[in-house]
């Protein structure tokens, strides 16, 4: 059966370092379904979040393939721990009064906020877990002009975290 | 000291104990030649082809336990070198590669021979750096060399840039003693608790079978698997990687298993109740059909990759470590046991496996008047007492070396088996030579495998290398022509090699002597005159039979217990 997994890693900051994660899905035919990555407090380590799907096999070997990168320092998945996902969406839509109305509705549940209005277009922000964003765009539907996400990264709540 | 970039890496090949350097230069290499030229300890060997230099540090590797070494230029001379980079990388060779770079300030501009080439050798090492400053190279090295050879073994490059090569440029130079990466900590010692797990199913196991591979050789544990093979009493069969580690002429070992193992090997692997892998890592041509793999058996998995275990098939006890202390570990707990193990104890097993010996697997045809290209590499192995280094191409020859020639002692058999390279043998040979210059060496290759890396035979000249190559000349690309038989109804599409140059002149055009055989009874004469030029490096051509197949031969997608047999094998097809 195939799921969804959060993996989050600490990465050496180095030139090269986030191709030979890139590089190794695309030889090994795994799924990535988004992926994300800057510089931690320490600046030698850098921290990528992906988001991939696969059978627990499959899962499996992505970890201990990511875990054999020299450059990757420490791995967890996140899915298998208590933890807490977010992703930040912008979206661009053409202003109407139906429409500040509509999303004056949505954000009601989402959190969802016009961050800025500029000749007659709203650029609309949410921060969120993946479905609720799924959600929201697809209650906007057609009327969406421009859509960028920053795909999700994620924290273990509590005592456990990721650091060397 | 202070030393310019191009002395620092020089000085750190002496410092990491290289004997030999395997290069060709160019440009961005020039200020390293130019080191090397000023010095006598590190020994450079000009070969005539990049793919040459990496299959022949390469050979010496696999048969001397120590890394290779390469350097090469930039651009061409780096994709020259990327099929024997790909190719130590699947058999998990060490090896440092050197590259040349374009100078920093043109990195990016399609610079004269500028290629990406950490880029483009990513998927095929264990790792590579670009060197951005002079103060990092020794370092670099240090790194290269740890990391190729500890853990699961394999190729590293050091890709460097001309300018902070330059000879004005000095820096003061340390090689550092010691290196640690926080992000590399690769695992020694198994889990006690996991080799206690292995020891109790091998108390219970009624048809066991120890599955042993290339991990055995490159972690040096032939002793230990001795040990425990012969403590156990358990029968033995090895990866094409494996062999030689368990003696080939033991009674327990059982041949190779896989695509073309023995009938009795790959029968009791589908029969079996235990398999012990250990160092191998169920390739698809040893499991043949994954989901019909060892139907009956628990699987124990020693293995220094996390990665390797479970890949492919799914194991009960993986064990995570190098193989020598871990069967270290295996045997004291054995001992403490105080059990018997013996051949008795699995008394019936050992009469079933007998039974399927009587199949004779390996018989094949002998009354004709061709050369058949077994006959060939048995009397190879007479005429050398089964001592020899033997390299091989890829082909049939490859396959009927690995059937016909037992191997006693590691690192004997220097084969590409993971990506299956044609041309690596005879640059292979030449490494062997160097390693153990006073060894007999041997290419078993074909005419289609030898014309890849052919140039070779001039540096072997030059370095005074003497080799005996066996090319088993069946006028085919044997192994392609097989599976067309076989699965494409004999429609023989290019697999004909026609206007074959005459080996023997070519040669002595290079300066060696050529002999070529068209009879039978030629065969061992020939082979005792070439081995008796100790030095000289001799090129036979056998003209064999042409239309011999590779048997037992499991086809592609069937399981272990459905094997096409050899017509004069006393078992036809499938015996289950
Ligand atoms: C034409 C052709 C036909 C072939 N037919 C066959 C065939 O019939 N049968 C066959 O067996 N092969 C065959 N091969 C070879 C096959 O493709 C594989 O290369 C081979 O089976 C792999 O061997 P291995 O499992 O021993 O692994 P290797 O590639 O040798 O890998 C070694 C394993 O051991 C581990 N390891 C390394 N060092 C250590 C250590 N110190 N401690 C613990 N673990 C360690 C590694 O992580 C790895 O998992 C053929 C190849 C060709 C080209
Ligand atoms: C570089 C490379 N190209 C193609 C192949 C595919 N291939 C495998 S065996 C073989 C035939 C080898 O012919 P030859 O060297 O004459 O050996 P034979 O099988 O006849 O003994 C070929 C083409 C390969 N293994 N390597
Ligand atoms: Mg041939």
């Amino acid at each position: 059966m195939s799921r969804q997994h959060i993996i989050s890693l600490l990465l050496e900051n180095e030139a090269g370092a986030l191709s030979r994660v890139s590089g190794l899905f695309s030889a090994r035919a795994y799924n990535i379904e988004s992926l994300t990555v800057a510089a931690t407090q320490d600046p030698t380590l850098s921290r990528l979040t992906l988001v991939t799907v696969g059978s627990d096999e499959t899962i499996e070997q992505i970890k201990k393939q990511l875990n054999k990168l020299i450059d990757v320092v420490k791995l967890i998945d996140l899915s298998e721990s208590f933890s807490l996902e977010r992703e930040l969406i912008l979206l661009k839509v053409k202003k109407s009064d139906a429409m500040v109305q509509k999303i004056e509705s949505l954000s009601v549940e989402s959190s969802a906020r016009i961050t800025d209005d500029t000749d007659g277009y709203l650029i609309i922000e949410l921060t969120g877990e993946k479905v609720w964003l799924d959600d929201f765009l697809s209650s906007l539907a057609d009327e969406v002009l421009e859509v960028v996400r920053t795909g999700v990264v994620g924290l273990s709540r509590g005592e456990r975290s990721l650091t060397v | 000291m202070e030393l310019s970039g191009g002395e620092i890496v020089i000085q750190s090949l002496k410092d990491e104990g290289v004997e030999y350097v395997f290069g060709y230069p160019g440009g961005c290499v020039l200020h390293i030649y130019d080191a090397i030229f000023k010095q006598d300890d590190v020994k450079h060997v000009l070969v005539r082809h990049e793919q040459g230099a990496t299959h022949a540090a390469d050979g010496y590797a696999r048969s001397s336990g120590k890394p290779g070494v390469v350097l090469v230029t930039s651009g061409p001379g780096a994709t020259n070198a990327i099929t024997g980079i790909a190719t130590a990388y699947m058999d998990s060779i060490p090896m440092v590669v050197i590259t040349g770079q374009v100078p920093r300030p043109v990195i990016g501009t399609d610079a004269f021979q500028e290629v990406d080439t950490v880029g483009i050798t990513r998927p095929c090492v264990k790792h590579n750096f670009l060197v951005k400053d002079i103060s990092d190279i020794a370092e670099t090295m240090k790194k290269a060399f740890y990391l190729a050879t500890t853990g699961r073994p394999g190729p590293v490059v050091v890709d460097i840039p001309k300018d902070i090569t330059d000879p004005n440029i000095k820096v003061s130079y340390q090689y550092p003693e010691e290196v640690s990466m926080r992000s590399y900590h690769p695992t020694v010692s198994g889990n006690i608790g996991q080799t206690r797990k292995a020891i109790k199913l091998i108390k219970e196991a009624k048809r066991p079978v120890i599955y042993s591979g290339g991990g055995v050789v490159l972690g040096e544990a032939s002793e230990e698997l001795k040990q425990l093979g012969r403590t156990l009493g358990f029968p033995v069969t090895q990866t094409l990687m494996g062999l030689g580690a368990f003696p080939g002429t033991d009674p327990q070992f059982i041949g190779m298993l896989g695509m073309h193992g023995t009938y009795e090997a790959n029968m009791a692997m589908h029969d079996s109740d235990l398999i012990i892998a250990i160092g191998a890592r169920f390739d698809d041509r040893v499991t043949g059909k994954v989901a019909d793999f060892c139907p009956h058996a628990k699987i124990i998995h020693i293995d220094v990759d996390p990665a390797s275990i479970s890949k492919t098939i799914t194991v009960d006890v993986p064990i995570v470590g190098q193989v020598k202390p871990i069967l270290l570990d295996m045997l004291a707990q054995l001992q403490s046991l105080g059990e018997t193990f013996d051949r008795a104890r699995i008394g019936a097993w050992w009469d079933q496996i007998d039974q399927w010996r009587e199949a004779d697997c390996l018989a094949y045809e002998k009354d004709t008047d061709t050369i058949k290209p077994q006959f060939v590499i048995e009397q190879l192995y007479n005429v050398t007492n089964g001592e020899a280094f033997v390299t091989s191409d890829v082909g049939q020859h490859q396959m009927f070396a690995a059937q016909y020639y037992p191997f006693d002692k590691p690192r004997r058999w220097i084969n590409s088996g993971g990506l299956g390279t044609m041309g690596f043998g005879l640059p292979a040979a030449m490494g062997v030579k160097f390693a153990h210059p006073e060894a007999d060496v041997a290419c078993v290759t074909g005419e289609g495998s030898i014309q890849m890396c052919l140039q070779e035979l001039s540096t072997m000249l030059q370095y005074d290398t003497p080799v005996k190559v066996i090319n088993l000349n069946n006028g085919y690309l044997g192994m392609v022509r097989q599976w067309q038989e076989f699965t494409y109804k004999s429609r023989y599409s290019h697999s004909y090699l026609e206007a074959l140059p005459d080996f023997k002149k070519l040669a002595e055009a290079y300066g060696h002597v050529g002999m070529q055989i068209t009879k039978k009874e030629d065969v061992e004469p020939a082979l005792r005159e070439a081995f008796s030029m100790k030095d000289r490096t001799v090129f036979l051509d056998f003209l064999t039979d042409t239309k011999e197949n590779v048997y037992p031969m499991i086809e592609a997608g069937k399981a272990h217990n459905d094997m096409v047999m050899a017509p004069s094998s006393k078992y036809k097809r499938i015996l289950a």
